[in-house]
């Protein structure tokens, strides 16, 4: 098991670290930007609108049967040939996200949106609320309750996706620790097992908090 | 601008993509719903010791993304001495992997059976291994399958990874002919036709599967 003594190198903890920021930045971006998208997305999907409903399907359908590789490839490769737009490998990173996770977000919303009895808006009406206030203080708090945990369920799943970005060439986390690796590659054979066991760590010490709120919060409002 | 010749001429690569796709995603499904009964069964016999491990694991392979399960075990575990191919290493992740959102589907449908239909069960003379055999498992199973079939287009998905660690898939000749030619119109679009080509009949066959299975409803 020799080889430990790699993480002790100065430098290789900080950077390592460093990497992880830029992770948890993309993460957070995306998931900041998603949550616009999937109001807006989730709201449409509510519509009547046949076409607005149709558009809807379709890009839900599409982005829920990509994998995220290959809608990354799409953003990064596709989008410089189709409209002459040279994304960088992060901007493409983001965007894929804030569409993956505005279609999945929307879908939750308009799950939430649409599990809520038509008789508590007609109720709010009748008691005198308008239309806007009925929205904010009957239909959304009643919403929320069933779309946070879900939604935080997500947010765990875009920070384990970025781990994607790296297969763009993005200098994040992973990136690090393989430069590090090669870079001691001949005094710390062992280095590998190392490197990756604490990128293997620091992806679940981001992600295991996240998951233990989600599930936290469906087990306190799952009988209300 | 769309070079059809092209696409003629490497539409075989995607086929031998699509095939190692199917290859490594149906032995690493396999896997994952052995690996997922088994934990399900024990978190619901409640033996002791075991139990804690698998929530162990459940909780280590949900919260990790599945390129940094393949990089260690086909980079990192080397250096322990083992070391599998690419193709193991891609099967052993996408079991690690799926086993726990397996575990976890099955678990929800087994707990989705009320107790009182096994009580029901025995009181009206069923022995107890005829009242989880005819009873309980029926139920389960029902409540179940939505779950597993989407954790099974899930993995599919996922398994797009394994281009990462050299592993020929419709992923890897993709960013190859990107690569070697610059085609990527064409090269983009064998790419999407191909996961619809995969994905699609599953996600249809899944639908078919859900409903045969809904006993509440037929």
């Amino acid at each position: 098991m020799s080889g430990a003594d790699i993480l002790l190198q100065p430098g290789v903890l900080p950077r390592l670290l460093q990497g992880l920021w830029v992770t948890v930045w993309i993460a957070a971006v995306s998931v900041g930007a998603c949550i616009p998208v999937g109001l807006l997305v989730g709201w449409l999907m509510t519509l009547r609108n046949p076409v607005v409903r149709f558009l809807m399907r379709i890009y839900l359908d599409f982005i829920r049967i990509m994998p995220q590789l290959a809608l990354l490839f799409l953003a990064y490769y596709g989008f410089a040939r189709w409209f002459d737009w040279n994304l960088d490998a992060t901007g493409a990173c983001v965007l894929v996200f804030i569409l993956w996770g505005g279609a999945e977000l929307g879908d939750l919303v308009r799950g939430a949106l649409q599990s809520i009895p038509e008789i508590q808006s007609e109720s709010a009406y009748v008691l005198g609320l308008s239309d806007w206030q009925s929205f904010v203080h009957v239909i959304l708090p009643q919403a929320l309750r069933r779309l946070l945990p879900a939604s935080v369920n997500l947010a765990t799943r875009i920070v384990k996706t970025t781990s994607l970005a790296v297969l763009l060439g993005v200098v994040e986390v992973i990136k690090v620790g393989q430069q590090i690796i090669d870079a001691n590659r001949f005094q710390y054979p062992n280095g590998t097992l190392w490197i990756y066991g604490v990128i293997f760590f620091m992806y679940f010490i981001v992600c295991w908090p996240l998951s233990i709120v989600a599930r936290r919060l469906e087990k306190r409002w799952a009988n209300d | 601008m769309f070079d059809w010749s092209f696409v003629q001429r490497y539409a075989p690569f995607f086929v031998n993509g699509a095939l190692m796709t199917l290859f490594i995603c149906a032995i690493g499904i396999a896997l994952s719903l052995v690996v997922g009964l088994i934990c399900a069964g024990i978190e619901l016999a409640r033996i002791p010791v075991a139990r804690q491990l698998v929530r162990v694991y459940i909780e280590i392979s949900r919260n990790t993304p599945l390129l940094v399960q393949l990089y260690f075990l086909f980079f990192g575990l080397p250096k322990l001495g083992v070391v599998w191919s690419a193709e193991t290493c891609a099967i052993v992740g996408l079991g690690f992997l799926g086993g726990s959102y397996m575990a976890e589907a099955m678990r929800a449908g087994l707990e989705a059976v009320p107790e009182v239909q096994r009580e029901t069960a025995y009181v009206l003379g069923l022995s107890p291994w005829q009242s989880i055999v005819r009873v309980v498992l029926p139920q389960a199973v029902s409540s179940a399958i939505p779950g597993v079939v989407a954790n099974v287009i899930f993995l599919i998905k996922e398994s797009s990874v394994v281009s990462a660690i050299a592993l020929a898939d419709v992923m890897y000749m993709a960013k190859d002919l990107i690569g070697m030619y610059y085609n990527t119109y064409e090269s983009l679009f064998m790419l999407v036709i191909s996961y619809l080509v995969i994905l699609l009949p599953i996600s249809l066959f899944g639908l078919w599967l859900e409903r045969r299975f809904d006993y509440e409803r037929r």
